[in-house]
């Protein structure tokens, strides 16, 4: 089977003697920890396009295009309306399993790289990346201008969570790029996919992945993982700090 | 000096929290009361998550509230009798109250809930504060004595039967209106996130004609034991108690109260009175304006589950 993929891609080769190229990349740090600290972080992954056996030709002009997903959520989009006279949510769309992270960087406008049927096809860009929405019994994703849809994605955006930008992948050398990946301080914790995408000439002609992971870590995590996890300790500990700051302030300040 | 609040899950500004601490304590010392009808509107307009500001605000109560029972159990201007009892009905309504916001959060509703229920206690209580206190000023400038009501006047309350004797506050009414506003206080606490020191003492003086000596210090204990089983029972149920946001919020506040005291010592009652129903009128129609006024998006999410 390994012999016929072998035999059929040296035929591919043959036939088009044109470039065949494989991804390297390597992430700056594969492990963000939230401390107190924490205000957010900029990671950065470098990269390079080799060709895929020695000698074989490189192209002049490449694209790439990163996509970080982070953890996924489900997340419900309110939208008020005026009833009676005062705002009220009124109705409501549940986006299920849907990244609570989703970065598209690349180097210069997705919708320049490909056509919008190849783009629609490998997910590039947040207007083609799915976000499947509850509607009724079925779990669906809508079009790009679907009400609900883009004001999720504005919210998010404004959050500092979705973003696409074409300035965020750079090319060092024509072969050579680093792409810088925001990621904001209420990013939340899990591991986050990164998918590699290489364009030449409108196609895709390599593809790699990769992965970060953010934790809690130190005291942050001591404090979140108790509140999860023992919530009843946790409330009886909070409490009794009240009833210790209190008591402390009322010696402190005794006048008597 | 930035700092990130594990179960906000943002960073916020030290200072900026801490001062607010200090602020909210220093009105709550002045006027003797909580300051939880401060406190959240101004945590969920730093960005905080109305549910995690309500909950997170209930630790901070029961620490002020402590410090406060400490100084009336001194002056011995405590009636436990009647505290008790009251808290009994108390820690049902704040029950019954954690459910309610559990299944008004579900329900996309409890932003509106909570406005809504502000707005309504806010500005009554705020303007009969200042009715009374207007009226209470104007007569002392008429030279006019200020006419208090005599302990021994009835109202319907006092006909209500299952009677019962506190000795501390020298009062004998019937067990149902005391188990009514204890079980109300609690229950508004929980959903609102706030001690309900300001709705109580006036309840106490008007149904149940406690004398002011004791009246304060008794509803500081009520205050103290619904605000902690409410941290406590949010915690259980909704894992959305800060206890960093909450400590920071503590020892503002517990400073605050302390220079409020000593201000709110050097002014007069209507005075000090007419300044907090005109407080608590303010707060009542900044609620009022954001319910009516067309919001700037009206989009917003929430956070159902991870995974």
């Amino acid at each position: 089977m390994r012999r016929l993929a072998f035999t059929l891609l040296l035929l591919v080769a043959g036939a088009a003697p044109a470039a065949a190229e494989k991804l390297v990349v390597s992430l700056s740090n594969h492990r963000v920890a939230v401390t107190s600290s924490f205000t957010g972080e900029e990671l950065v992954l470098f990269g390079t396009i080799e060709p895929d056996r020695p000698r074989a030709a490189l192209r002049s002009a490449y694209d790439l295009v990163v996509t970080v997903t982070g953890p996924k959520q489900t997340l419900r989009t309110r939208r008020k309306e005026r009833v009676l006279g005062i705002w009220v949510n009124t109705d409501t769309r549940e986006f299920v399993s849907v990244p609570a992270y989703l970065a598209v960087l690349s180097n210069q406008p997705v919708n320049t790289v490909a056509n919008a049927e190849t783009l629609r096809r490998l997910q590039v860009g947040i207007d083609n990346f799915l976000l499947p929405q509850r509607i009724g019994p079925d779990v669906a994703d809508t079009v790009p201008n679907d009400p609900f849809r883009t004001a999720f994605v504005r919210l998010q955006t404004q959050y500092g969570l979705y973003r696409q930008s074409g300035t965020a992948v750079t090319f060092l050398t024509p072969t050579v790029f680093r792409a810088t990946i925001p990621l904001p301080s209420n990013a939340p914790t899990g591991s986050y996919p990164i998918d590699v995408k290489l364009f030449a000439d409108g196609e895709m002609v390599a593809r790699t992945s990769s992965a970060l992971e953010v934790i809690k870590a130190g005291f942050e995590q001591f404090v979140a993982e108790s509140a999860r996890d023992h919530g009843l300790l946790y409330g009886l500990a909070t409490a009794m700090m009240a009833l210790l700051t209190g008591w402390f302030a009322s010696v402190v300040f005794r006048r008597d | 000096m930035q700092i990130y609040l594990p179960i906000a899950d943002m960073p916020v500004n030290i200072f900026l929290v801490l001062g607010m601490g200090l602020a909210v304590g220093f009105i709550s010392g002045m006027f003797g009361i909580g300051g939880g009808f401060l406190m959240t509107p101004l945590l969920i307009f730093i960005g905080i998550s109305p549910a995690v500001a309500v909950a997170s605000v209930a630790s901070h109560i029961s620490a002020s509230s402590f410090t406060g029972a400490i100084t009336y159990w001194r002056k011995r201007a405590i009636d436990v009798a009647l505290a008790m009892m009251l808290l009994a009905a108390g820690i049902l309504g704040t029950a019954t109250g954690v459910w309610l916001f559990t299944v008004l959060r579900t329900m996309d509703q409890l932003d509106l809930v909570i406005g809504l229920s502000y707005v309504t206690l806010l500005t009554s209580v705020g303007g009969m504060m200042i009715r009374e206190s207007v009226r209470a000023e104007l007569r002392a400038r008429k030279g006019m004595p200020a006419t208090l009501r005599r302990p021994g006047s009835h109202s319907w309350v006092h006909g209500l039967p299952l009677k019962m004797r506190f000795k501390r506050s020298k009062i004998y009414v019937s067990a149902i209106p005391v188990w009514a506003i204890g079980f109300s206080i609690g229950f508004v606490g929980a959903i609102l996130g706030i001690g309900g020191g300001f709705l109580l003492v006036p309840m106490l003086i008007y149904f149940l004609r406690v004398p002011t000596a004791t009246v304060i210090g008794t509803s500081m204990v009520l205050t103290l034991i619904t605000m902690a089983s409410a941290t406590v029972m949010h915690a259980v149920t909704n894992h959305l108690v800060d206890a960093l946001l909450a400590l920071i919020l503590m020892v503002g506040g517990v400073i605050g109260a302390q220079f409020g005291v000593r201000t709110g010592q050097r002014m007069r009652g209507e005075r000090l009175r007419l300044l907090l129903g005109l407080l608590v009128f303010a707060v009542g129609l900044r609620f009022a304006f954001e319910l009516v006024v067309k919001p700037e998006d009206l989009y917003s999410l929430r956070h159902v589950r991870s995974e």
